[in-house]
């Protein structure tokens, strides 16, 4: 099967000489590989772009997870986002606000689109509904955001992995701050050059960072990583956008994310057996919500 | 390439809460019952690694089940599955395995009714992506994502071609094919993962002809 891009280099090689944006060499990759008309694609997108604008509205509302481990800081946040006084910035504290709705829906059992995954999938839809109110972007700009997402996903989840039990959390929150930023530079007019050292930035502040779900459920401390996978983003965007570059190239940080999560114990890795999980309270959690029995297990 | 398409990056559109533990775990019980062709009587399920640690927390047994009712990732029935196996009289039990296996999410299925038997393992790769590594010991590499033919045969020279010609006529191109057999001259397995949507009266088809024992189609 035919390819257009196999790695970020050839990504920002093609797109810069093509003069194309990503999420157009991801489009036009897609139609060559599954062999649909654009427009199925960017319908099929859309859909998912709905879907991700209900969670957020939906755990806007407040929602909570049946454990009693999650729920209810995305209307916190978007409250305290609303009295204007912020320290970080409202766009910031917004995208932060939608991501947490996103994941709090999630744990929740709601219906989210995974991006790349479920317990990482508040990042690229918390800061694309952020920075919408910034710069108005037209319904295809912003199905394009998902595309440059996609792209560098897509490039992830071949060249190292986008699973939490397989190469930790820097895998999965981790890989959706580094496509947010990228997707988020797209969207400000930024190069695909930059697209790529956004998400350089992004990615090298995330390494190491282990899977350690408190009861193995997908609330604590998923929901809060999220926040902060978003915060890196918009962080990391910025750094790009102002001309900051990543010292080691992007596929080099992404092939480190691959051997450094090969390298991670596996009492690290979506197991609950380590980190957050296995301390104290942690393990207390797990025993309310479980009983003893199952704590005993892990 | 194990990820092909962006909607394998951007999507599924699931319930939560978690993609490779829940939405893939749907789609390893779906496509088992793809296989086994209709809703089995009882399913006995192993669970290894990473499944068989943190199960219970991310729904990946009702998601299972949910799939062997035939749900999909984004179906809201999912929730309920264990009640609505009960009604359709589903019988089920998970089996949690210390043992080592080569990816840390994995499933094996068990599953039968009172005329036949399957046993299948599925592993979950991350982002609600399966592969199903090994039918009734017969170890193959089926994404899931195509559409796929298996056809179970008796091990005789002419068997595959015909089954190839068959598919030629019908201009169905094969994107991977594979052939297994558990000995020389005995039952065999051919994997055949297609770019075209494979209408019901191919595999009828493909049944008539010499040598072939068992053919089932994996929906796209």
């Amino acid at each position: 099967m035919k390819f257009l891009f196999r790695n970020v280099k050839e990504l920002v090689e093609l797109a810069t000489s093509e003069n194309k944006l990503i999420s157009e060499l991801m489009i036009e990759q897609e139609m060559l590989v599954t062999r649909r008309s654009r427009e199925d694609i960017m319908k099929q997108m859309d859909t998912n772009l709905t879907v991700m604008e209900q969670a957020v509205e939906k755990g806007l509302k407040g929602v909570h997870s049946t454990s009693g481990l999650t729920g209810g800081d995305a209307v916190l946040l978007h409250n305290y986002m609303k009295k204007g006084n912020t320290l970080s910035g409202a766009l910031l504290i917004d995208a932060v606000s939608k991501a947490v709705a996103t994941n709090e829906v999630n744990a929740a059992m709601g219906t989210i689109c995974a991006t790349p995954t479920a317990g990482s999938a508040g990042v690229v839809p918390g800061t694309l509904f952020a920075v919408q109110n910034q710069l108005n972007p037209t319904r295809e700009e912003m199905i394009r955001y998902l595309f440059t997402s996609g792209a560098f996903g897509f490039v992830v989840a071949n060249n190292a992995s986008i699973s939490g039990a397989a190469g930790g959390c820097q895998a999965e929150v981790g890989s959706a701050a580094a496509m947010a930023a990228a997707a988020i530079v797209e969207m400000s007019g930024g190069t695909p050059q930059q697209c790529s050292e956004a998400f350089a930035i992004s990615m090298k502040n995330m390494l190491g960072l282990v899977c350690d779900p408190v009861a193995g459920l997908v609330e604590v401390p998923c929901v809060k990583r999220n926040a902060m996978g978003a915060a890196n983003a918009l962080v990391s965007a910025d750094m790009a956008l102002a001309g900051v570059t990543s010292r080691i190239p992007c596929d080099e940080v992404i092939d480190a994310m691959y051997k450094i999560g090969q390298s991670m114990p596996s009492a690290l890795k979506e197991t609950a057996q380590g980190g957050l999980a296995a301390t104290p309270t942690g393990r207390a959690l797990a025993e309310r919500i479980f009983g003893a029995d199952f704590v005993k297990g892990v | 390439m194990k990820f092909k398409s962006v909607f394998d990056i951007i999507g599924p559109v699931m319930i939560g809460p978690s993609s490779s533990h829940t939405a893939g775990a749907a789609r390893i019980g779906l496509v088992t019952r793809e296989l086994f062709g209709r809703q089995p009587k009882w399913a006995k399920v192993y669970l290894y690694g990473s499944f068989a640690e943190t199960y219970k927390g991310h729904g990946t047994d009702i998601a299972i089940i949910g799939g062997l009712l035939g749900f999909d990732t984004f179906d809201e029935r999912i929730k309920t599955s264990f009640d609505l196996a009960k009604e359709a009289g589903l019988t089920f039990e998970f089996i949690p395995e210390t043992g080592h296996t080569e990816h840390p999410n994995t499933a094996r299925l068990v599953i039968g009714d009172e005329s036949a038997e399957m046993e299948l393992i599925g592993v979950s790769i991350g982002g609600g992506k399966i592969e199903i590594s090994e039918l009734n010991g017969f170890p193959l590499r089926l994404s899931g994502n195509h559409s796929a033919i298996l056809v179970v045969h008796d091990d005789k020279p002419g068997s595959i071609a015909k089954v190839a010609s068959c598919l030629a006529e019908q201009n169905i191109n094969i994107g991977h094919m594979e052939v297994s057999r558990k000995e020389q001259g005995q039952m065999a397995l051919m994997v055949i993962e297609v770019d075209e949507h494979i209408e019901e009266h191919v595999l009828q088809q493909i049944a008539l002809l010499p040598h072939i024992t068992q053919v089932t189609k994996i929906s796209d």
